[in-house]
């Protein structure tokens, strides 16, 4: 259980270098695709078969806008070359990345055992109670739909806004031609 | 432990790639990398060794201690599907971009035409 979501989770980061230094950007996002269906496989093995389902049906649909997105315009990145500017753009990352790192190590040393039931703690009114409050069987949609049923209302708000998003930015319809 | 400390990798290399990468694509790409560690670090706090999944069946019965922790993953199902679409609009930003300056390179993408 334990090497599995180490080799999986090794496989994750392989994909994510292979997807970040890949010079074609198809390849770049087939990676991504390694990324996505690999944390598909690692829900299924941490008992969250309702995150499996969306995160499978979210991956594909990513990488079909993003493949579409591609074939539309350039395949090729031309952006990678060397000098000044990359130099301290490097060094830039470099000392995110080691903040960042700091941080978590910091961080790190409060969090419960991974596997412990320590970090329960949260959802045990959830648990105890949630088939008698909710008539639900499936706990996260009791707490999805109702203990926590304004997240999803905001929810609905975020998709709705970026669909008008879209549609604003990529319409075609009284755009000035040039 | 391991495996928050490979979480956090993987989001650090997230993290790489939006401060160094110049190209569109490539920065929605890192920060969907991000997306995917904060997941996947929910996902794993929330577990417990022996634990089912938190759907209460007849030959389970009153046995609830057993289950994982549901709320993270009710929050995940939440931010995966605002991940997709956050994704989509900074797609369709990108898109829009190269038919205007033919080009995902940032540096190029300088001059302000109406």
């Amino acid at each position: 259980m334990l090497t599995s979501l180490i080799l999986l989770l090794v496989l994750m980061i392989l994909g994510a270098i292979v997807a970040l230094e890949s010079k074609d950007l198809l390849s770049g996002i087939i990676s991504l695709g390694i990324i996505g269906f690999a944390l598909t496989v690692i829900f299924i093995v941490l008992q969250a078969p309702d995150l499996a389902i969306v995160q499978i049906i979210v991956e594909t649909l990513t990488l079909v806008i993003l493949i579409a997105a591609v074939l539309k315009t350039t395949r090729k990145d031309t952006s990678e070359k060397t000098d000044t500017v990359k130099i301290i753009l490097w060094i830039t990352g470099l000392v995110c990345v080691i903040v960042f790192m700091l941080a978590a190590v910091k961080a790190l040393q409060y969090l419960p055992e991974f596997g412990s039931a320590e970090s329960l703690r949260m959802a045990k009114v959830y648990i105890d109670q949630g088939l008698a409050l909710t008539g639900a069987s499936n706990l996260v949609a009791a707490v999805i739909l109702d203990f926590r049923g304004y997240d999803t209302l905001g929810e609905a708000t975020v998709l709705f806004t970026s669909v008008v998003g879209i549609i604003a930015v990529l319409r075609t319809v009284g755009r000035k031609q040039s | 432990m391991i495996v928050y400390v490979l979480a956090i990798l993987l989001f650090l290399i997230g993290l790489y790639g939006i401060v160094v990468k110049r190209n569109l694509i490539k920065i929605v790409i890192s920060l969907m990398i991000m997306e995917y560690a904060i997941n996947l670090f929910f996902a794993l706090i929330g577990y417990r060794e022996g634990g089912a999944a938190p759907i209460h069946t007849e030959e389970l019965g009153d046995n609830m201690v057993l289950f994982v922790d549901p709320l993270p993953q009710a929050l995940v199902l939440t931010a995966i599907v605002i991940g997709l679409g956050t994704t989509a609009l900074l797609v369709s930003f990108a898109v829009r971009i190269y038919e205007k300056y033919d080009t995902f390179d940032v540096r190029k993408i300088r001059k302000l035409r109406g």
